[in-house]
């Protein structure tokens, strides 16, 4: 934590921790520390007075069946979102592990849609589902397939959950292919030796060694799917048709930019916050025990 | 490869092609998108294969009004926009966050701790977390419709204050030592051997911070309300909105092509730098 040798106390260290404490106090623990206030408020329906009510906004919440079911929807689509990309990225990884002509190739042509915003992937996969226009709606057709995702929900959530995995998928191949990487060839070949043929080896030895990276995949693509798919929702659904794409972060801007329900929405913040901290805690957990085998 | 089987070597590169065209397909009729006229982009079934409309659409988008019906700041000022917010989400990260690392690691003053702790709480709350009260303190402070505004409250970051903490602790103690013997303020030891050291893992870093700084959407999208402030990335939303009247597909796919190339560039161009910053900000 700190160095053995280090130098004297001076008004030094103040200074040059001063800009990233003023930062982080002005910015994020006084807005934090708002939200949580707020969340404990009730404004009045001209907003003139405001009244202290505790608890009342999380009661409200947890009996709301618009929060709730939202709730219940962030947690399909993070899910679906993660094992859908993770699945690819796993089965990419797998292959271009064996690879030593191209390799760089593959890579680099599997990992650049990290740079590509959310919001840019939203709009990618909405031109591509245009209802009228669209390529996939086009042949779609011919198997007897009707696409709109502006009236039918099911199909709103897949598109969304196809363009937050399609984004995704670079991240987690990459972190798959160095796990698999940093798996000692020698393991590998004795198994080869006892006849284990590229599947059998994939499943019994390379899959649980990298079970740790897994692990953490799952987490950081939670993190992703609750919070930074933003864009894609705003973009591609603005949470329709009706609220079947509405997860908690679009909610927590929707009530409080758009249905200004200042304290439902510092309630809905805190929520968010107490979950990211959960998350967190997981992943250092977690990721310090580097799970046993 | 262990063994040798031609076969299984056919479905390697199998998979692998089927996977590099299913990642690209999206990107590859956005760019197909871009290169027809306005006419042809409103004719199912649409184009796979490029027009001769490329430079003509570019020009309209980079300098032209935008879309027709729409007020928009031009694409050029918008990429612009664009690159001032990440260069200074960057830099300022990098900055701040290498004089803290310092601080922390080389220093033993009181509330050492306090400070690591307040610094590691940022890393639990993203900005959607806190948006609205975030939003009124940019407000009260006048900050809106600025690059200040747009990057300020985005710099502060435990995972770069966390990272280069980690490179100085691998910095070998007698390397201070002999500073100190031939008289090495503090200040001169960080600028002459700290910051050489650290060179790499600030190159590597910057890579990451500038993606993210690049592709941010939310914030930006709620502290400007100027049209001359808007970013690239935040317009694509106004443009898909704005298509519902006058569908000139090739126009918008053209600003998004545009919208990914710098971030996308700075991938492949760098990529081994990408990988690096990557894997050591989140391990």
């Amino acid at each position: 934590m700190l160095k053995r040798v280090h130098f004297p106390t001076s008004a030094l260290p103040y200074l040059l921790v001063a800009p990233q404490i003023a930062i982080t106090l002005v910015f994020f623990l006084w807005p934090a520390s708002q939200a949580m206030y707020q969340s404990f408020l009730i404004e009045d329906a001209f907003g003139l007075g405001t009244e202290f009510v505790w608890f009342e906004n999380f009661e409200v919440l947890a009996t709301d069946p618009h929060y709730l079911a939202s709730f219940q929807r962030t947690a399909v689509f993070s899910l679906l979102v993660a094992a859908l990309s993770m699945g690819v990225a796993l089965i990419l990884a797998g292959f271009a592990q064996r690879v030593v002509r191209g390799a760089m190739f593959y890579r680099t042509m599997l990992i650049w849609p990290y740079a590509v915003a959310p919001v840019l992937a939203g709009a990618l996969w909405v031109f591509m589902f245009n209802p009228t226009l669209g390529i996939f709606p086009y042949f779609l057709e011919f198997a007897g397939i009707t696409w709109n995702h502006y009236l039918n929900g099911t199909q709103a959530m897949a598109l969304v959950i196809l363009a937050a995995a399609w984004k995704q998928v670079a991240y987690n191949f990459l972190f798959y292919l160095a796990a698999m990487q940093s798996i000692p060839n020698s393991v590998i070949e004795a198994a080869a030796i006892d006849g284990a043929g590229p599947a059998r080896r994939f499943w019994t030895i390379i899959f649980p060694l990298i079970s740790p990276t897994t692990f953490f995949l799952l987490v950081i693509n939670m993190v992703y799917a609750f919070f930074e798919t933003f864009g894609i929702i705003h973009a591609v659904t603005q949470g329709g048709p009706g609220t079947s794409t509405t997860i908690l972060v679009y909610k927590v801007f929707n009530d409080g930019f758009v249905g200004l329900d200042l304290g439902g929405s510092a309630a809905q913040s805190v929520v968010l916050m107490v979950l990211v901290i959960a998350m967190t805690v997981v992943q250092f957990r977690f990721v310090e025990r580097k799970v046993a085998y | 490869m262990v063994e040798n089987r031609p076969l299984t070597a056919f479905l390697t590169h199998l998979v692998l092609i089927l996977g590099v065209l299913a990642i690209a397909l999206p990107v590859w009729i956005t760019f197909v998108a871009a290169t027809h006229d306005q006419l042809r982009m409103n004719q199912a079934p649409l184009p796979l294969w490029p027009g001769d409309h490329f430079l003509v659409n570019m020009k309209q988008t980079l300098f032209g009004s935008g879309l027709s019906g729409t007020e928009t700041a031009p694409v050029w000022l918008m990429l612009l926009n664009s690159l001032a917010m990440a260069l200074m989400i960057s830099t300022g990260k990098i900055a701040i966050s290498l004089l803290s690392a310092f601080a922390i690691v080389y220093f033993k003053f009181p509330f050492r701790m306090t400070f690591f702790w307040m610094i590691f709480i940022t890393l639990m709350l993203p900005v959607e977390v806190r948006i609205l009260p975030t939003f009124e303190v940019v407000a009260n402070l006048g900050m809106l419709n600025s690059y200040w505004g747009l990057s300020v409250p985005l710099i502060a970051s435990a995972t770069a204050t966390f990272m280069f903490r980690q490179v100085f602790l691998t910095v070998p103690d007698e390397l201070l030592e002999s500073a100190r013997i031939d008289g090495a303020g503090p200040l001169r030891f960080f600028f002459d051997i700290l910051l050489p050291l650290s060179r790499t893992n600030i190159a590597a870093l910057f890579v990451i911070l500038f993606i993210f700084g690049w592709n941010q959407y939310l914030w930006p999208l709620l502290i400007t309300t100027d049209t001359s402030m808007t970013t690239i990335v935040m317009s694509i939303k106004q443009m898909l909105e704005a298509a519902e009247q006058s569908p000139q597909w090739n126009i918008i796919m053209t600003t998004a092509l545009l919208a990914m190339i710098p971030p996308v560039f700075v991938v492949i161009a760098m990529q081994k730098l990408f990988v690096q910053g990557l894997t050591e900000t989140d391990k």
